[in-house]
């Protein structure tokens, strides 16, 4: 697997029974790159998301991911392109520990054969503790080891987003898409995921692409902006750019007088 | 209270790692040993049994309690283990041989069903199972020519490597040696990356595919291991029923496999042990009811169903994690003396799941 590739989305569209919930998007990320996608509600930035993921079948266009088609993909081999993924609600494995979450996390690392697991074969082990180790360095990341132990339902919202961001980092990504993630956390919380989106850029070169409503998060953290209204694409550009596009007031204010 | 200090990452992975807990287990192990030293043959005969319970709940806990697919025709698999190996068997296939075949078969047949069943949910999953458990107890009653329909079907002697096994002792052993090994490999499982994506299965299927599982084949798996070990629990059955009929494996025999689990405890190997001791029991004090009712009611048709049904509903409602639930917070209580309090296992509520993907 190579590093950070290029993200190609090209006319992209779905419909769900005549609703356009995505119509003929195109955008490209580039590797290294914070990408952000806004928009308002129901605007369709997470079945953006949930088509990359393959969650959905599009109507029409393509997505690649470097050299990879992953309209060609099965949504469980999405992850093994290097495309990590968290939820808008979260989605941990609510009744496992945090350790056994991040474990699930380096699933497409690992060999899952039932014969050597009942028994517990040497090399079974041997992977446990690899992997174990891997899942560690994250932990130390984003300073999560206090949950360590804990049942996930036992657990805070803030810790969960940070669980869930591990959880997808654990996997090693090279692109991470992350649905909102700052939503549900408080200011102080959410000046820590700034923080952490930085490191993950630098520290692990991982290209991010992200959801998000809070324009100060997104105007502090993004190189890039994409804003969509009613499925379609309005603009994409810096930031600054973005604020001060009148298409984009106009879909987040409504008609002006 | 003890707090366990971890030095290494294999404490994480070793089963017992509280001296106490080894110290039980240690206990209970030994008890089992020299139970037939003990015991006489008709307690020895029903322990015996209580371990094949064991085995089948361990079974469908893979299926129902790890990964989260219920079965209501769970007893074909015991089904199919206990008429195929006493059809191997009486062909003179040896039982260690018979056994395996048994055991693949089963699996091979959980896994077609988990084929049609891995795209199923909630009441879907339900029902095609229950199906599945009629349509199979039908075939062997059907299936005279095979299986002795419903005049039944002997089940040859005990045989282990050419030994005949007929001492009470003797089949309890062959059921101790195979109920621990189950359990040790099922706790294995569970430790190791193939159990934990049945969890992950369970708890969101989208997260678990964007990890890269991929969620029908570990459905398929789930019921191939789950049927491989539920057969295996048929073998043993076999043997102790000496003559197999195809009502014993009916739709009821499915719904006492699933009170067992439910009972037990959801999601630990250890809720399927406290379940089978439980299930064990019943009869008994079903027995002792019948007498101390009064005829009207004590000799009323259809008691038995009606207090599985109520033990169920009453342990949903009190106690969903089951006797296991109850046990942990007995040992929770112990161990932080006097710090227990009622709200210790009160879980907070949490945020509505709107929008969940399927």
């Amino acid at each position: 697997m190579s590093g950070p590739q290029a993200l190609t989305v090209r006319n992209l569209s779905i419909e769900f029974g005549g609703v356009h919930a995505v119509e003929d998007v195109s955008f490209e990320v580039q590797p290294g790159e914070i990408f952000a996608i806004i928009g308002p509600n129901g605007a369709g930035k997470s079945t953006i998301f949930n088509l990359i993921s393959r969650f959905y079948e599009p109507t029409a266009g393509s997505i690649d991911y470097g050299e990879h088609d992953l309209l060609k993909l099965p949504a469980h081999r999405v992850v093994h392109t290097g495309i990590g993924r968290t939820f808008q609600n979260i989605e941990l494995f609510e009744q496992a520990t945090m350790l056994q979450n991040l474990l699930i996390g380096r699933h497409r690392h690992m060999v899952a054969n039932p014969f050597s697991n009942f028994l517990f074969a040497p090399g079974v082990r041997k992977s446990e503790l690899e992997h174990r180790r891997k899942v560690e360095d994250i932990i130390d990341l984003l300073e999560i080891a206090q949950y360590r132990d804990e049942r996930i339902a036992d657990l805070s919202y803030g810790a969960r987003r940070n669980v869930e961001l591990a959880r997808a980092l654990c996997a090693e990504p090279t692109l991470l898409l992350l649905d909102e993630p700052s939503s549900g956390l408080n200011s102080e919380e959410t000046d820590d995921v700034s923080f952490w989106l930085e490191d993950i850029r630098h520290d692990l070169g991982v290209t991010l692409v992200m959801v998000e409503h809070d324009m100060n998060l997104v105007g502090s953290v993004a190189d890039r902006v994409m804003a969509i209204n009613d499925g379609k694409l309005i603009a994409i550009g810096t930031p600054d750019e973005i604020r001060q596009n009148a298409e984009v007031q106009h879909a987040y204010l409504g008609v002006a007088a | 209270m003890q707090y366990l200090f971890k030095t290494h990452y294999n404490d994480d992975i070793r089963f017992l790692a509280k001296t106490g807990e080894k110290i039980r287990v240690g206990l209970v192990i030994l008890a089992m040993i020299a139970a037939p030293l003990v015991l006489q043959d008709y307690y020895l005969a029903e322990l015996g049994l209580l371990f094949v319970y064991v085995i089948a709940g361990v079974g469908l806990m893979i299926l129902t309690g790890y990964t989260g697919q219920v079965s209501f025709g769970h007893a074909a698999f015991l089904g199919i283990g206990a008429y195929s190996h006493s059809i191997l068997m009486a062909n003179g296939v040896p039982f260690t041989l018979s056994l395996i075949m048994t055991v693949i078969l089963s699996g091979l047949i959980g896994m077609a069903i988990g084929r049609s069943a891995s795209k199923m949910h909630g009441f879907y999953l339900a029902i095609a199972t229950l199906a599945f458990g009629i349509l199979i107890e039908t075939v062997f009653g059907e299936w005279s020519s095979l299986t002795g329909g419903y005049a039944g079907l002997a089940v040859p002697g005990l045989k282990v490597f050419g030994i005949s096994l007929t001492a009470a002792w003797q089949q309890y052993a062959v059921d101790l040696v195979i109920a621990l090994a189950v359990i040790w490999g099922v706790s294995n499982l569970f430790r190791s990356p193939t159990g934990r994506s049945f969890v992950a299965v369970r708890d969101s299927e989208v997260s678990a595919r964007s990890l890269g599982v991929n969620v029908e084949w570990v459905k398929i798996q789930a019921f191939g291991v789950s049927a491989a070990v539920t057969g295996l629990a048929g073998v043993l059955l076999a043997h102790h029923l000496t003559y197999l009929a195809p009502d014993v494996f009916s739709v009821l025999e499915s719904l006492k496999l699933l009170l067992m689990i439910v009972v037990g405890g959801l999601g630990s190997i250890l809720g399927a042990i406290f379940g089978a001791i439980f299930i064990s029991l019943l009869p008994v004090a079903l027995s002792f009811l019948k007498d101390v009712l009064p005829p009207a009611i004590g000799q009323q048709a259809g008691l038995e169903p009606l207090l599985f049904g109520s033990i169920i509903v009453l342990f949903i409602v009190f106690e969903p994690l089951g006797i296991n639930g109850r046990w942990q917070k007995i040992r929770f209580f112990f161990e932080t003396f006097p710090y227990y309090r009622k709200s210790s296992f009160v879980r907070q509520k949490s945020y509505l799941k709107t929008e969940r993907l399927r």
